[in-house]
């Protein structure tokens, strides 16, 4: 853009009632001793009775003035901006301006927004007219090209179709983070690449992610990226696993997330976008294909999105980021490495001792019911079976000692070639009494709709604790 | 044009190769495209009696016109069937 003229420079726009009432100002103002120059935002032919009227509908020298609100009026000496008023104060526009404007009009009234500043426009202005900053690399496709099929062509799908990841949509999604965008997280496995904020972004927007959602997608990043959760081994293995992230705290319900009915199925945007986001990042940044270090004989739905949040506010029992040492209140994601869903239907049970023998026979079944110590798991109780220990005034740590207790068998029944199965534990445990899950496996939330006796058992990988990947956590920030 | 920014660790190249063509036709079947363009038969008689005397398998397609592409099944087909096609492409 050319230097400023000198004299008086006013941006306005026509749909704005301020920019209306000072209509006959400017015109005054064009009659005397300085130039005056009004950049129009919407209508060159707005102010009238003004000669000098630029036509700034593509809004660059708004967005190079900062414009924020109008009508905003500048005084220009040497090129260079000396002072400016915000909206219409009739002194401070006669101080500026130097003559006696605005006779008969209200001493003040507030401008309106500058349409440079729009939701969606401001950073289409950065990306054409800015520095915006970003520093991932720029790939073209062309007028005649499908995005869409560009995309899947690179590679960068899960097999759904993917949102372009535009540098004006990438700058939106990054507004949603206080964080850094050149901060990197972490080096994302199987190619331990340095996984940037604005890599972040860009699969998040690729994802669906609204930019409210870039808090938990990097809290789950750096969840994956912590030591105990193996993110390279749960990618690499040929067993079903994929990252389960379950959200507790506020920012759950501020993003609108699900941990209600269908919590675990489809529908909701941040339960669907935020899991997938975190896929995306694995497949995109750091590698992680299948076919390629995904070895995965089967795998699991989950793995194109399994996160979903903890309905904290209905129930009686603890929340799971209070059990894994929060305070309660805190917006935390915890990661887990698990497979697909098992059901557990229990219609009958109006006992907690019946309900829970069930849960526990139906989580004997995890991995493989002789197994003992191996795969974690999560249980998800739904409200409905939650009920049942809240009348018998059961807490969540009563409960899951009940539970652990119901799940405890002798060795002899489990070693390899009892029951027929040459699978099971190795025949040194005969003389045991073993427990399914080794301490600190089972996980409990609760999550679900109103109606049902259904909860959910979420099995977890064979290689559990600290063979393999451990339940991580991470508290949300900004 | 859009400008995309790329969600990768940027290891690969912006654009990406071809796909390199095999080192060896053993075992190889080899479809022989025509594609409806006049003389297209001669070269490809030609091009599948010199693979026949190297003991290269060939088969034979068609497209129904060359005022269109390939209809999908043709070239579903010719995936599933062949691992290289060689097109006699003008006249």
């Amino acid at each position: 853009m050319t230097a400023l003229p000198d004299g008086l420079i006013v941006v306005a726009k026509k749909d704005c009632p301020t920019c209306v009432l000072v209509e006959p100002v400017l015109a005054a103002l064009a009659k005397g001793p300085l130039p005056l120059t009004v950049y129009s935002q919407d209508d060159p032919r707005f102010p009238a009775d003004v000669p000098h009227v630029v036509d700034d509908r593509a809004l660059e020298r708004s967005f190079r003035l900062a414009i924020e609100t109008v009508p905003t009026l500048i005084r220009v000496a040497g090129g260079r901006e000396v002072e400016r008023v915000i909206g219409w104060h009739r002194d401070d526009w006669r101080r500026v301006s130097g003559q006696a404007v605005g006779e008969g009009l209200p001493a003040m009234q507030p401008g309106c927004g500058s349409k440079s500043v729009e939701p969606g426009i401001a950073e289409e202005l950065l990306v054409k007219y800015g520095n915006t900053g970003l520093s991932a690399r720029r790939i073209g496709v062309g007028a005649f090209e499908d995005e869409a099929e560009a995309m899947y062509a690179r590679g960068w799908s899960d097999g759904l179709p993917l949102v372009p990841p535009t540098p004006g949509r990438v700058l939106r999604m990054l507004a949603g983070t206080t964080r850094d965008k050149a901060e990197v997280l972490g080096l994302m496995p199987p190619d331990l690449a340095p996984c940037t904020v604005e890599k972040v972004a860009i699969n998040a927007v690729m994802a669906g992610c609204k930019p409210e959602y870039m808090p938990v997608v990097i809290a789950a990043v750096e969840a994956a990226l912590m030591e105990p959760f193996a993110l390279h081994g749960v990618l690499a293995t040929t067993m079903f696993v994929g990252p389960v992230v379950i959200v507790n705290g506020p920012i759950a319900r501020a993003i609108g997330m699900n941990g209600g009915g269908n919590a675990l199925g489809q529908g909701n945007r941040a339960n669907m976008t935020v899991g997938r986001a975190l896929q995306l990042i694995v497949r995109n940044v750091g590698g992680g294909r299948p076919g390629g270090v995904d070895r995965a004989t089967l795998g699991n739905p989950g793995k194109y999105t399994y996160c979903f949040a903890e309905d904290e506010e209905n129930s009686c029992w603890e929340p799971l980021s209070v059990e894994r040492g929060f305070p309660k209140g805190t917006s935390t994601v915890t990661l887990f490495a698990g497979e697909g869903m098992q059901a557990v239907v229990d219609q009958q049970s109006r006992d907690p001792e019946s309900l829970t023998r069930s849960f526990a026979r139906c989580l004997l079944s995890v991995g493989h019911i002789k197994w003992a110590m191996m795969s974690d798991a999560f249980l998800v109780v739904s409200p409905e079976h939650e009920r049942t220990y809240r009348n018998a005034g059961w807490p969540k740590a009563r409960f899951r000692a009940e539970l652990e207790k119901a799940l405890l068998r002798p060795g002899k029944d489990l070693v390899r070639g009892a029951g027929g199965m040459a699978e099971g534990v190795p025949a040194a445990l005969a003389d045991k009494l073993l427990p399914k899950f080794r301490e600190g496996g089972l996980g409990i939330v609760r999550a679900g709709g109103q109606a049902g006796m259904f909860s959910a058992i979420i099995g977890g990988w064979a290689a559990s604790g600290a063979v393999g990947s451990s339940p991580v956590s991470k508290e949300v920030g900004t | 044009m859009t400008t995309l920014l790329d969600p990768t660790a940027e290891r690969s190249r912006v654009n990406r190769p071809r796909r390199a063509p095999p080192e060896s036709l053993d075992g190889v079947t080899v479809a022989l495209l025509d594609i409806g363009k006049a003389r297209g038969d001669v070269f490809l008689d030609k091009l599948e009696a010199l693979l026949g005397a190297r003991g290269i398998k060939a088969r034979r397609y068609r497209k129904p016109t060359n005022t269109r592409v390939a209809p999908t099944p043709l070239k579903q087909q010719i995936a599933a069937e062949c691992g290289v096609v060689v097109e006699a492409l003008s006249d």
